[in-house]
């Protein structure tokens, strides 16, 4: 409670967490404020932003409301986002939980695995695995965690070999706790706030490389994404170029949404007021 | 000297099980694919029989089993040869050597210019935290970091391109322009502008950012506190004493972001129509060309190791205490 309202002080966690409320609400009731599939023909097409009122954003090539692609392109973009980070924050917790807990062979290993993930660029990691595997929204998801999971590790190695040496973690073996609950009761519940103020950073990064990969056409072809919308807008880039400006616009609003929450929980798990 | 010839041998030596880690791992996973690139091609080309698919995949050695393709596959790597590109018809080496000059182009002038630009920024913006000076610079900086990439060059060539005609909508160079020396230069500087400057505003908020965080706490160290005391100027502090001390961390920025900007180049080339790796790791994937993926990612893994080892050499020359015999961070 006391961290919630640390983190409402602070004027970037304020306005970020603002934003991110607003568009959690829009991405929930999505169904409700646009009903029917985004992605069917709804309208004549390619009419001007403005001056339909039952589309206010106007429509693209195919008549599709743009509006209703920016509303349910919401949920895509967050879910997508949340669910990589989540992945990564965990296949990064567990490597680096193992590595830095284990030490020895196990840690250098595990340390070489994550210098090779970190050293391939994510995005190129990623575009082959969804060509490979093919364009569904789990398959973005985990091609995204591939190439995110590295940074975590790191720091939860980090935080578990100094949290180790603690007086704690030493009472503990000494009263005959088993490793694996020691690594999981005591060193991981110490370990994980600075990983947690990493994760805003992932989400953000997240929903990037998704509109990236949505752009560049390999997206799930059944969900409506910002992505594929700017992508799908660039082909009258020089008539109608409020069709790629639209979504484009959503996610920089998000991502900065992101980045100014991420900014307040650092200033909170700091405990530094402002 | 001899303290950063035993950095590059100690790097060098420590790269090799990295690498090959990314070589088995990209293999692997390549692999698995359903349908290899004797299929892609058929399709290309409209379909062939059997007996032709058959002599094709012997050809490439796609028929033997995949521990015998991937030993084959590393072996071929040690002696530099990537492999053959199927949907190009033609070695993947050459491919990648002749795209990646572009890339290089590219991503160095907008490296430079982002660097150049956002320390500068990020020393105006440190040099009086919580000023509103620096207020709107960390806001402007934050939000032009949200920015895609792809968006930004977008819309750039919505306004500059399309609208105003005043910059070229994609390619390196006009095409069959016939063009040398200076002239050609400047063409493809003047193609260049419309990329350079959308990665180049994206990075330079990523850069103004780290140097005005490193400059914030180094506001808080005993030694600036000392050189106050001394009565140094405001201006001497901040460049000689906070600056300074900020700039470190920026070098090793330098080094984590050649990966981002090597998977950045594969949209932004895209949107400019600019024949660089990156556009070709897309033409791979399209083309469902396993070996030139594989090449491309490979080639990757090496240009990042590279860029990381000067990173360490350049930190070593400005830091004595770095690579005598410091354990493994």
């Amino acid at each position: 409670m006391k961290f919630i309202r640390n983190l409402i002080r602070t004027p970037e966690g304020t306005v970020g967490l603002c934003i991110l409320a607003i568009l959690a609400l829009i991405a929930i009731l999505a169904p409700v404020l646009s009903p029917g599939d985004p992605l069917h023909i709804a309208g004549r097409a390619l009419l001007p932003p403005f001056s339909d009122p039952s589309f206010p954003l106007g429509t693209d090539r195919l008549g599709r409301d743009v509006m209703a692609g920016i509303i349910h392109g919401t949920r895509t973009s967050l879910l997508v986002g949340i669910a990589a980070a989540l992945a990564a924050i965990t296949i990064g917790l567990c490597v680096g939980l193992t590595a830095g807990f284990a030490g020895g062979l196990i840690d250098e290993a595990l340390m070489r695995l994550v210098d090779a993930f970190q050293i391939v660029p994510g995005f190129l990691l990623a575009l082959a695995f969804v060509s490979v595997v093919g364009a569904s929204v789990p398959i973005v998801v985990l091609a995204i965690a591939l190439g995110a999971w590295p940074n975590p590790a790191r720091l939860t190695r980090v935080q578990v070999l100094s949290i180790k040496e603690r007086d704690y973690v030493a009472s503990a073996r000494v009263i005959g706790m088993h490793p694996v609950e020691i690594a999981l009761k005591e060193i991981l519940p110490n370990a994980l706030p600075p990983v947690l103020a990493l994760s805003a950073i992932i989400v953000a990064a997240a929903i990037l490389t998704e509109a990236a990969l949505s752009f560049l056409g390999l997206g799930d072809p059944n969900t409506v994404t910002w992505g594929s919308m700017i992508a799908e807008g660039r082909n009258i880039l020089r008539s109608s170029p409020f069709l790629s400006v639209f979504p484009g616009i959503a996610l920089v609003i998000t991502v900065v949404g992101v980045y100014l929450f991420s900014e307040g929980l650092t200033k909170a798990l700091a405990g530094r007021r402002i | 000297m001899n303290r950063v010839l035993r950095l590059i041998r100690r790097r060098a030596i420590s790269s090799i099980p990295v690498l090959l880690i990314v070589v088995v791992l990209t293999f692997l996973l390549l692999e698995s694919a359903s349908g290899d690139a004797v299929d892609a091609y058929l399709l290309s080309i409209g379909g062939g029989d059997a007996t032709v698919a058959q002599a094709l995949r012997q050809a490439y050695g796609l028929d033997q089993s995949m521990f015998a393709r991937l030993w084959l596959y590393a072996s071929s790597l040690a002696r530099l040869d990537l492999g053959w590109s199927v949907a190009f018809g033609r070695p993947v080496f050459d491919l990648i050597l002749e795209r990646l000059p572009n890339t290089l182009l590219l991503m160095g002038s907008a490296t430079v210019l982002s660097f150049g630009l956002g320390s500068t920024l990020g020393i105006v913006a440190g040099a009086k935290p919580e000023s509103l000076g620096d207020r709107a610079l960390s806001t402007v900086s934050l939000v032009l970091y949200a920015i895609p990439s792809f968006w930004l060059g977008l819309v750039l060539s919505i306004i500059f391109a399309v609208q105003l005609r005043w910059l070229p909508t994609s390619g390196i160079e006009t095409i069959a322009s016939d063009k040398t020396g200076l002239a050609r230069v400047t063409d493809i500087a003047w193609h260049l502008v419309l990329p350079v400057s959308a990665l180049t505003l994206i990075y330079m908020a990523l850069f103004l950012r780290v140097m005005r965080a490193g400059m914030a706490e180094a506001w808080t160290m005993d030694f600036v506190l000392f050189a106050r005391s001394k009565g140094l100027s405001r201006t001497r502090i901040v460049l000689r004493h906070v600056a300074r001390n900020a700039l470190l961390p920026l070098v090793t920025m330098l080094g984590l972001q050649s990966a981002a900007m090597l998977g950045g180049s594969v949209v932004i080339e895209s949107i400019f129509a600019i024949p660089g790796f990156g556009r070709l790791a897309q033409e791979a994937v399209s083309g469902r060309d396993a070996p030139l993926l594989m090449g491309i990612i490979v080639v990757s893994a090496v240009l990042v190791i590279g860029v990381n080892l000067v990173i360490d050499i350049i930190y070593a020359a400005l830091d004595p205490r770095i690579g005598a015999s410091e354990p493994r961070a």
